[in-house]
């Protein structure tokens, strides 16, 4: 399981604009480098990641080997509804990993 | 004319290098801007993991940082004092040291292997407790002469380029090498993420960097001797506010 740091606001009024950030600790191996044996290192890096409210798409991402080590994601939306923010993103090897986090939309 | 004003500045910058001043205002605006956002920091990861270390009972002692020390909290400007002289040693441990004689000899469990992505995590997270606090080594009294070493290994000429970390650090803090900022190497935010690295790295990490960058043979992990120049770097950097974890380019 990859580390992960979530930042969502718990609480928010509706119609408000909010910031989500997410700061995934990947290394995000871009299948051009080679080792100390001179083998190309296989690729592996988040390719897709996709973030949803009760079920609806907020946002999604198709990621390519240009992105660093741990990315950081920063997003902004419109707070309509309370509810769970699920963050998922599928790794090349094809783990899938979710974070979830719930919000307040008064 | 406008030469002697130049000449002024350039000795006005000299006699600024004699204050410490931290790397962290040589970083661009957005690398500083990412140190100052906790979700957008990197080095939060390591924090992280090291807030979790810092609960679990080791095998076979069942001790926890926590069964002893209780909330971290209690950490507050205790990585401000390190590199620290230990007087039954008789010679200054790092942080990292002190976290593994803690940890093999209280918690009796198997030492961390040095740089491992643990033994960083549990030190940013000691270290992060003293955020903000001013670096405070002591280097008085038994602990001069380890202090003392230290020195002259910084401004001992070493490699096949023949530079000390003095002629730079010291000498030309402030100026270029080509394009790059040469910075004063202050060591107040250690262990910190490098952007370079695309992961958390000690201060061992990066005086092997520098060593090989001079073409020197870098110093064993642990030795005396890179103990020793710790010990000094850290006293140079009394003053700064401790920033574990930097952000760093």
């Amino acid at each position: 399981m990859a580390r992960v740091l979530v930042n969502v606001p718990k609480t928010a009024k509706k119609g408000d604009v909010i910031d989500i950030k997410i700061l995934i600790s990947h290394p995000m191996e871009s299948g051009q480098r080679r080792g100390d044996d001179g083998r190309v290192i296989p690729r592996k890096i988040i390719n897709n990641f996709v973030c949803m409210l009760n079920g609806n798409e907020v946002l999604t991402l198709d990621l390519f080997p240009a992105i660093a080590a741990n990315p950081f994601f920063a997003f902004s939306a419109v707070a309509e509804e309370s509810g769970t923010l699920s963050m998922t993103w599928v790794d090349d090897d094809g783990t899938v990993q979710t974070q979830l986090a719930d919000i307040t939309v008064t | 004319m406008i030469r002697t004003a130049l000449a002024l500045l350039l000795l006005a910058g000299g006699a600024a290098a004699a204050s410490p001043h931290s790397g962290y205002w040589d970083a661009s605006k957005p690398i500083r801007a990412m140190q100052d956002d906790d979700a957008a920091n990197p080095g939060f990861l390591w924090v992280q993991q090291g807030e979790t270390i810092w609960q679990d009972a080791q095998v076979p002692s069942g001790q926890s940082c926590r069964s002893c020390h209780g909330d971290a909290a209690s950490m507050r400007g205790v990585s401000a004092r390190y590199p620290a002289f230990d007087a039954k040693l008789g010679r200054p441990l790092t942080l990292e040291q002190r976290i593994e004689q803690c940890r093999t000899e209280r918690q009796r469990a198997l030492a961390s292997a040095p740089e491992s992505d643990e033994l960083l995590a549990i030190t940013a997270f000691v270290g992060t407790q003293s955020r903000g606090l001013p670096v405070a080594v002591d280097t008085g009294g038994p602990a001069a002469s380890s202090a003392a070493h230290g020195q002259a290994l910084f401004t001992t000429r070493m490699g096949q380029l023949n530079l000390s970390c003095a002629e730079c650090h010291d000498g030309l803090a402030g100026q270029h090498l080509a394009g790059a900022l040469i910075p004063q190497g202050q060591p107040n935010g250690y262990p910190l993420y490098r952007l370079e690295w695309q992961s958390l790295g000690s201060l061992y990490r990066r005086l092997r960097n520098c060593l090989t960058g001079v073409r020197a043979e870098p110093f064993p992990p642990n030795s005396p001797d890179l103990v020793d120049l710790e010990f000094y770097l850290a006293s140079r950097a009394n003053g700064l506010p401790v920033e574990t974890p930097a952000v760093r380019p």
